[in-house]
């Protein structure tokens, strides 16, 4: 009898994994990162307040960036993705369109500053974000991630993944036109 | 008119594939000898179907038309010939397409080369392949159709991503799908035996140099991979444990702990069961990286385009295949009679680790690619980066490493540990010895990159010795294992050197100026214009000398294609036996013509490559085994007799036989 049930259980064991892993997938497929539209849209921005990445004793809070729309781009060092976006994120900041602001997320510091070096540094400022813990208020789901963040604090929109010249033109313009126009 | 004529074939295929994967099937379950014997004919069927859909496709990127909504998007006139023809794979809808037609192909070759099997079993891993045919081809067809029309016709297409315009990319592709779905072979091989309750080593047998043949153009397909990633995307990384990348090494582990299982399995009636979950394991990653990459549900350096509701479709389609398989096994387990009669110290219980380690690894990188989904499941964020699969991978590796001479050198059944640590006790001193010895030469190494050197050493010396006191036994597939092993060795010393003792430098050079890294002297004269083909370049030359000689010349570049503003970052290489050097460019800084550029200097890194293509070999080579062949053709004689048997008898015979 015990014997049998040894059998059964590894006869059944896989197929039981199997259906909790088929789960795991069906729940991401709802919430696709590309296509879900971050439910912060149209809300404040999470408080944050963190040190500069350049000037450690600096801290930099929402409050501070305030009466300004701007873009806050999450990157690290350590995610490659970021590296093909950065010439883009560079250009946005270069033509003056968006102010551009640096997450810096779950980082060292050291690495950062090295990377940033190396492919330049478009940023009006890095905020550092070491422990994730503000990456987290914003929902982030992995690097890169850019926010819009409009003259009164509101998310008003959520590019995930690279930011490429299609996003610029289809996403980034228009929004931006709008923010002018002060809607 | 074209276009609707690779439609029509498509929608042929379908019917094809539908009727084998039930005819046969329900010849067996009937008896009834004439709907199995349909099993091949179909194949051969479905396989041209296929083909000729294929090539409707490429025909339409050769004269541009651009009437078809996946043409237009994935080329233009400008493109050479050469990429219009890979760009039939660059995008999702003919990437399908060709994983069905290498599908196709692998099936009609089972077709072909399934002689030695009665026909009732080639009737049952014939309709199973069926239904893999079938499940893709409904995919391609419902979800993702390459020649979908446009109107109004634009008059000029888009273009082809010039990721893609590359050589690496005309050929990674084709042989990566074949690793692929060269496993639904032992897949099906698996699911046939569960059907019909008989699992035995004729069926493990017959299964082995399919494993080992997709296995290597697995791992054909992953180095090409690597080696298109560290050109063409300029960083000088060569592996980047990005979702897509993991998607194909998934897979890859499962068949290497599969093709080993199958050894003890054939041989020694042993872990049937393990083999036939690894043989479903191994299949089912390949469908899942199909998933993980066409679904965009994980963000990725490699995701060109994905969309969700296809993410559903092949969700389905692995939901049925591994969810039926399994369901399968959880009903005939009982029948799967294993006699593990091995002791503790036997050849049986190192494979046995080998597997487990090689499972290990693969539900690691699972883990780590799934784990952003894991833990977005239970409503909390969170993102790993590569040091967890590189600490990880590291762990896991150092046991391999070190007990696969040992697996190697233990007999079957029962062996003795004191004798087999009598044996290698020498070969460890050799080890030492010579590790010392190019540790003098290559000095100073960090701790991790001395320790990669000792692995490698480690494996190169017991496999030339297993090889050398093979004597008369040195079979292809023993020659073959030990080409795959000296493989390992390559791959384990060339990535440590790479890994920890490369050299990479940022710098501001001027026209006329030089700059000297470890004796390389890099002279850059400044960076020309020019156009080529379908984009403009700006090219860089570099006169790498050491000391006085002349080395080489390189030409890094920074590309830009009109169609696309995404400007591309072409390196320049001078590969090398000991080094790569390697150069790309940044951008312009100054008006003097000063630029940022990169250098980097990688210490063996081809050995890396090296390896894997010795694994490649080994793994062809062990699948072309004489064993495979004597067997097919004693079993071949066997049925023909058997036939004999049961059509030459007289009424006379019958009467006896009832009369008895």
């Amino acid at each position: 009898m015990k014997r049998s049930r040894s059998v059964f259980i590894k006869a059944v064991l896989p197929l039981v994994v199997f259906v909790a892993f088929v789960l795991l997938l069906m729940s991401g497929i709802g919430k696709n990162p590309r296509l879900i539209p971050s439910p912060l849209i149209g809300k404040p921005a999470p408080e944050f307040a963190l040190p500069s990445l350049h000037q450690p004793d600096r801290v930099i809070r929402k409050g501070d960036l305030l009466g300004q729309y701007y873009l806050l781009n999450v990157w690290g060092s350590w995610c490659p993705s970021c590296r093909v976006e950065h010439p883009m994120v560079t250009e946005v900041a270069r033509s003056g369109i968006i102010p551009v602001y640096g997450l810096n997320w779950k980082d060292e510091p050291e690495n950062a500053k090295a990377w940033l070096q190396r492919f330049g540094d478009p940023y009006r400022d890095v905020l550092v974000d070491y422990e994730g813990r503000t990456a987290i208020d914003f929902g982030v789901y992995g690097a890169p991630e850019s926010f819009v963040i409009d003259q009164k604090g509101i998310i008003r929109h959520k590019v995930v993944g690279e930011i490429t010249p299609q996003v610029v033109q289809n996403e980034l313009l228009p929004l931006i036109r709008k923010m002018e126009a002060g809607q | 008119m074209l276009a609707e004529i690779g439609q029509f074939l498509l929608g042929l295929a379908l019917l094809t594939a539908l009727c084998l994967s039930i005819i046969p099937l329900l010849g067996y379950f009937f008896k009834r000898d004439d709907w199995m014997l349909l099993a091949r004919p179909l194949a051969y069927l479905q396989f041209v179907l296929v083909f000729g859909a294929f090539l409707t496709l490429v025909w339409l990127f050769v004269v541009q038309d651009f009437s078809v909504a996946y043409v237009w998007r994935n080329s233009n006139s400008l493109l050479p010939l050469r990429y219009r023809i890979s760009a039939v794979w660059g995008a999702h809808e003919g990437s399908m397409l060709l994983w069905v037609t290498i599908q196709t192909v692998w099936v009609a070759l089972v077709a072909r080369f399934s002689h030695s099997l009665s026909h009732d079993r080639i009737a049952r891993v014939l309709a199973v392949l069926g239904w893999v045919s079938l499940g893709f081809l409904a995919f391609v067809v419902f979800a993702s159709n390459p020649f979908e029309r446009l109107f109004p016709i634009p008059a000029e297409g888009v273009d082809l991503n010039p990721l893609l315009q590359d050589i690496g990319l005309i050929i990674h592709p084709p042989i990566l799908y074949a690793g692929y779905v060269g496993l639904s072979v032992p897949y099906a091989i698996a699911i046939a035996a569960l059907l019909g309750g008989d699992l035995d080593e004729k069926w493990i047998r017959w299964s082995r140099p399919w494993t080992n043949a997709a296995w290597a153009f697995l791992t054909m397909g992953i180095v090409l991979g690597s080696w298109w990633a560290y050109y063409e995307l300029g960083w000088g990384g060569w592996w980047f444990w990005d979702p897509v990348e993991n998607a194909s090494f998934m897979p890859w582990l499962a068949a290497t702990a599969l093709i080993h299982v199958q050894a003890v399995s054939e041989r020694r009636n042993a872990f049937r069961g393990w083999t036939v979950l690894l043989s479903i394991l191994a299949f089912s990653l390949s469908v899942l990286g199909t998933f993980l990459v066409r679904s965009g549900i994980l963000t990725s350096v490699h995701a060109f385009a994905s969309d969700p509701k296809r993410g559903i479709f092949v969700l389905a389609l692995l939901g049925f295949y591994t969810g039926g398989g399994l369901l399968l096994y959880a009903l005939r387990a009982h029948k799967i009679r294993s006699e593990p009669g091995f002791e503790l110290s036997s050849r049986e219980t190192l494979l046995l680790a080998n597997s487990l380690i090689f499972l290990v690894a693969t539900f690691t990188v699972l883990l780590g690619t799934l784990f952003p989904l894991l833990f977005d499941a239970f409503g909390k964020k969170i993102s790993i980066g590569p040091p967890y699969f590189g600490l990880m991978f590291f762990l896991i590796m150092v046991p391999m490493v070190v007990l696969l001479p040992i697996g190697v050198m233990m007999r079957w059944h029962r062996d003795s540990f004191a004798r087999v640590v009598r044996q290698l006790t020498p070969l460890f001193l050799l080890t030492t010895v010579l590790t010392i010895i190019v540790w003098w030469f290559l000095r100073p190494l960090p701790l991790k990159a001395l320790a990669g050197v000792y692995g490698g050493i480690w494996l190169l010396v017991n496999t030339l010795y297993a090889l050398l006191t093979e004597k008369g036994r040195l079979t292809r597939g023993r020659l073959g294992m030990h080409l795959a092993h000296l493989g390992v060795a390559f791959f384990v010393f060339g990535v440590s050197m790479t890994e920890h003792t490369d050299f990479e430098k940022d710098l501001l050079m001027n026209p006329g100026e030089s700059a000297t890294f470890k004796g390389y002297t890099f002279a850059f004269e400044g960076v020309q214009r020019k156009r080529v083909e379908n984009y403009i370049a700006e090219e860089g030359t570099f006169k790498v000398f050491q000391g006085d000689k002349l080395v080489t010349v390189l030409h890094p570049q920074k590309r830009e294609y009109p169609r696309q503003r995404k400007p591309m970052t072409e390196a320049a290489i001078d590969p090398g036996l000991t080094r790569d050097l390697y150069i790309s460019l940044g951008e312009q800084l100054n008006d003097q013509g000063g630029w940022s550029v990169r250098i980097y200097i990688k210490p063996f890194i081809r050995w890396m490559w090296g390896g894997g293509l010795l694994m490649m070999l080994g793994g062809l080579l062990a699948a072309t085994d004489r064993r495979y062949k004597r067997h097919a053709e004693a079993e071949k004689s066997h049925l023909a007799s058997q036939w004999l048997e049961k059509n030459s008898g007289t009424p006379d015979d019958k009467v006896t036989e009832v009369n008895a």
